[in-house]
Order: structure tokens, then sequence, then C-alpha cells
């Protein structure tokens, strides 16, 4: 079992984690490469685009199950993931052309509170994915991106302005010693890391899920000393 | 033609998704058992050639806490209630449908006979059956393996054993590795597979069943649209469970109730009763 996570809103005594959620067929606009990853636009349609840090559930075609994935970037009338292509959904959505649409269900899930006062987002790897829409909604805060290769870090390129390190550099090295409000997203070494550094940090997990709505129960985490679904009470935690 | 449609226990979470619940004809529990269960470690989920594994490991906060502080929540969404009880010996049967028994907001009791992520109670499941039944006159449902090896042999057994229906199938016993460190990507192992694979085993299943018995069965296993609810139909069954349909869409319910309208109405089939005659020949017996 991973290190506890702690629980900074509880979402115990929920009601329906579908009600703000929609399911549509969404016509891809683009997949546009960037470095590694793959940032898949999407007509927006009748959907919302949610709080930073929020994810939907997208079909991956000739899968079974779709696929979480936190809103990069909801320019308009479009809403965009970043994904990196390392299992068979991911390479399905990532193989989508123009025109061709997939099922997508959401916002889901509690995304970051945006009532922060010195806020610093912090990254590592594919977790650059919820950055820029967080960003835009803070207005463009610092931020601080880790990456394992200088061709992942050709994403850095989304979040315009941040100060990015490669492996062997880790992102914790560039941290202030005044750390402010940290909303960080990444590996679970690194959030572990950076929850040492800043115990209040708001964290972005990632869990497998099958369904985003906490019917599965395939998503849990432990929170402090239980398991938690991911999708009912994160992914921000 | 009308068939009721049901969730599969374990598919649906009523308190997180009310909405999805009251588009179905009764609502079943995630199993119950008599104390509470963390449930298996993560991971717990993955998809593999079409099949979904999981272990999930039968969390649930046990059937006191169930009793008190879920069940007059699930009343409240007015749809008949289906509560799923397992366990790891003939007592935790008994001890959870003596409980049961006394709840008025419960029409009735799936026993969870074949759970394949944890550890099988002793007895034969004809016994845990005896157990049940001696602790509740409430209908009881036995949901049974497609792994046993003889299933009209259980389905009679049970029969005698004094169930009022059957819920068919479970989940199979499967596994799955990571491509690349060939370890097994659920933490415990194996995990139940489920999806539209496992439809033709379920189909045999309650095929075999419904000429063996003269029970009501909840056909389960793969339906992904109307015209697997008609397939089911076909076969015996007088309602079907929606499993792994649902985790891909919630919505899933209004879609496959639709498919079913527009298969019936097509006339290829004829009513309810005579498609259930299609499988077994003049002499089967549907009711629907």
């Amino acid at each position: 079992m991973k290190g506890s996570r702690s629980a900074l809103g509880s979402g115990f005594g929920q009601t329906s984690v579908l009600g703000f959620a929609r399911r549509q067929r969404l016509a891809v606009v683009a997949n546009d490469a960037v470095g590694p990853y793959v940032l898949l636009r999407l007509e927006r349609g009748e959907m919302a685009p949610g709080v930073p840090g929020q994810f939907f559930m997208l079909e991956a075609p000739g899968q079974l199950l779709p696929r979480p994935m936190s809103l990069c970037l909801a320019p308009p009338a479009e809403l965009a993931f970043l994904l990196e292509p390392i299992g068979p959904g991911t390479r399905a959505l990532a193989a989508l052309a123009p025109r061709e649409g997939i099922h997508v269900l959401g916002p889901l899930g509690n995304g970051f509170d945006l009532d922060v006062r010195r806020p610093l987002l912090v990254a590592g790897g594919i977790g650059i994915a919820p950055m820029p829409y967080l960003s835009d909604a803070l207005g463009g805060p610092p931020a601080v991106l880790g990456f394992r290769s200088a061709r992942h870090a050709e994403a850095a390129r989304l979040l315009p302005g941040a100060e990015v390190v490669v492996e062997p550099r880790l992102v914790t090295e560039l941290l202030p010693d005044d750390l402010g409000d940290v909303l960080a997203c990444g590996p679970e070494p690194m959030l572990e890391a950076v929850r040492e550094l800043a115990p209040t940090a708001q964290v972005a997990w990632e869990a497998p899920m099958a369904c985003g709505y906490g019917a599965c129960y395939g998503c849990v985490v432990d929170v402090d000393g239980r398991y938690a679904r991911l999708c009912v009470e994160g992914p921000v935690l | 033609m009308s068939v009721r449609l049901l969730n599969a226990s374990g598919c649906l979470d009523a308190l997180t998704a009310p909405e999805v619940v009251t588009t179905l004809d009764a609502f079943v529990t995630k199993t119950v058992t008599p104390l509470p269960r963390e449930g298996s470690p993560p991971p717990r989920i993955a998809e593999v050639d079409g099949w979904m594994l999981n272990s999930i490991g039968l969390q649930n906060p046990g059937i006191e806490v169930f009793s008190t502080s879920v069940l007059p929540r699930l009343r409240d969404l007015g749809v008949p209630l289906w509560v799923s009880v397992g366990g790891f010996s003939a007592s935790d049967y008994r001890i959870c449908c003596e409980r049961i028994d006394e709840l008025d907001a419960v029409h009735v009791v799936e026993l969870n006979l074949s759970c394949p992520n944890v550890d099988e109670a002793p007895e034969t499941v004809v016994e845990l059956v005896e157990a049940a039944r001696s602790a509740t006159g409430k209908p009881l449902y036995a949901k049974l393996s497609p792994a046993t090896p003889h299933i009209a042999e259980l389905a009679r057994a049970v029969a005698h054993a004094g169930v009022d229906g059957l819920s068919l199938v479970n989940t199979l016993r499967g596994l799955a590795l990571d491509p690349e460190t060939l370890c097994p990507r659920l933490a415990l192992g194996s995990g139940g597979a489920s999806g539209p694979a496992l439809r033709p085993i379920a189909l045999a299943c309650v095929h075999a069943c419904a000429k063996a018995v003269e029970l009501p069965i909840v056909g389960i296993g793969g339906v992904m649209s109307g015209k697997d609810v008609l397939d089911f139909v076909a076969v015996g069954a007088s309602a079907v469970a929606l499993g792994t349909v649902l985790f891909g869409d919630p919505f899933a319910p209004a879609r496959i109730r639709d498919e079913l309208e527009r298969e019936a109405r097509s006339g290829a089939y004829g009513s309810a009763v005579e498609i259930g005659r299609l499988a077994h020949g003049s002499a089967f017996p549907t009711e629907v």
C-alpha cells in the first residue's frame, strides 16, 4: 500500500456524482503531437469543461472500457486532452483522425480548489495534463515542470513561462523555500515528495478507472487508512 | 416488449448515481457481508483482450451499517431493492439473512455464491442456500458461477433447497499480465472476468438451467445491447441485469430499452413468451 493520502476536502455525504456530467459523442478536431505526447482536440458540443483537475471518461475505439483523462485546455468550442500513448486505450485515442467521433462522459470528480492566494503549479511528465487549463483559471501563476527526457520536455510549451527540469534533476530541486499554495500532478513518487515539502498541497492523483462515477470501486486509493474511490472523493485530494 | 432490467451486483452505486438507478426496474446492491470489509488492495481492475478483470474483494460496510445507514437512503429512491449477500461460511449467510428478514425495504435477497475473488466457504452451495433459507422468508435468488461443471444439476439442487430464482452468471476467474514485467496486473493476481465475451457462456448456463428448473432467471453476462437482452429472453431469462456496460455508459439502460423495443416491434420474433420458446422448442414455458 502506498503512503496514505490525506483528504483535504472529504467527498463523503455526496449525492449524485453525475449531477453536472453529460455523455455525448464528440467529433475529433485534431490530434496534435506534442513531443511524445498527443493533444487530442475534440469539438465541445454541449459539454461543460468543468473545474480544472476534473476529468472525463473518453471512449477508446476498440476497447471495452473508457479511459479517464483530465482536461488540458478549453479553447472556445473545444475540449483538449493530453495523452501519452503507452497502452491499447491511449494508443487508440492517439490514432483518432479528424471528424471521427467518440463518446465522452464528464466533467467528473473533484477538481482543484481555486481559492488560493499564492498558487505554485508543480507537475511531472504526463502530469502536466491538467496544468494549462488550471494556469488559465489562476491567471498564469509560476509553474515548475519535470520531465524524463528533453523530448518529453517539449510539452512544456503548453505552459509558457514555466521552469523546466529534465531527469536526473527533479522538480523538488526547483521549489522555493516559501512554497505558497502548491497544486501538483505527476507520478506518485513525485507527489509523495511534494507532499513531504508542502503538506497542504492540493494533489491530483491517478488510478485505473472503469467507470469514473463511483460504480465499480476499481480506483480506490488509501485515504487516511481507508480505501476511498478516487473518482468520487478525488482525483484532487 | 417489457423485460425487467436490473444492474448486476457491484456494477452500480445507487447513492453516487441515483439517476441511473431510477431507469432500472430494481436495484441490486453490492454484496454485503456480516462484518465490514476494506476489500482488495489496488490495482483492482484491468482490461485485457475485450475482457474486464476486477478484484474488488467485497468492499462493504458490513450488514449492520448497511441496514441502519445505507438502506434508508436506498429506500428513498423508490426502486425495488435486491440485497446481495455474501460470506465465508453458512453462518455468515444466515446472519445476513436474519438481519435482512427484519427489513421491510428489502424485496429480494440475492445470494452471492460465486465471488471469484475471495475465499470460498467450506460448506457446499446447497448448504449455504439452506442456511439462508432457514433465516428469511424473503425471495431468495442464487447467483451461480459459470465455472460450475454441471450447472443444471446445481440449479436443481438449489431449487430443492428452496431458492425462488437464479441469477446467472457471476464473473469467471481470469488473470492478465503486464506486457513488460510479466507480473499480474491486479494486486491479488487473478480477478473476475466480465464483458461481452462472457455472454455466450452465460447464455449456455441460462439455457441449461431454464430446461432444468421452473424458476425465474436473471440473465447476466456481457449484455451490451437490446439484441443481447432478447437473446437472454430467448434462452429462458425473465429479467436481465447489466454489468460491465454500465461502466462505459451510465445511460445504457435507456438505450438498451429503446433497442429492445425496436427489436420487438420489428415483429421478427413474436411475443416475449413466444421468444422464450424459440431456443427451447415449443414446450418451454416462460413468463416475462
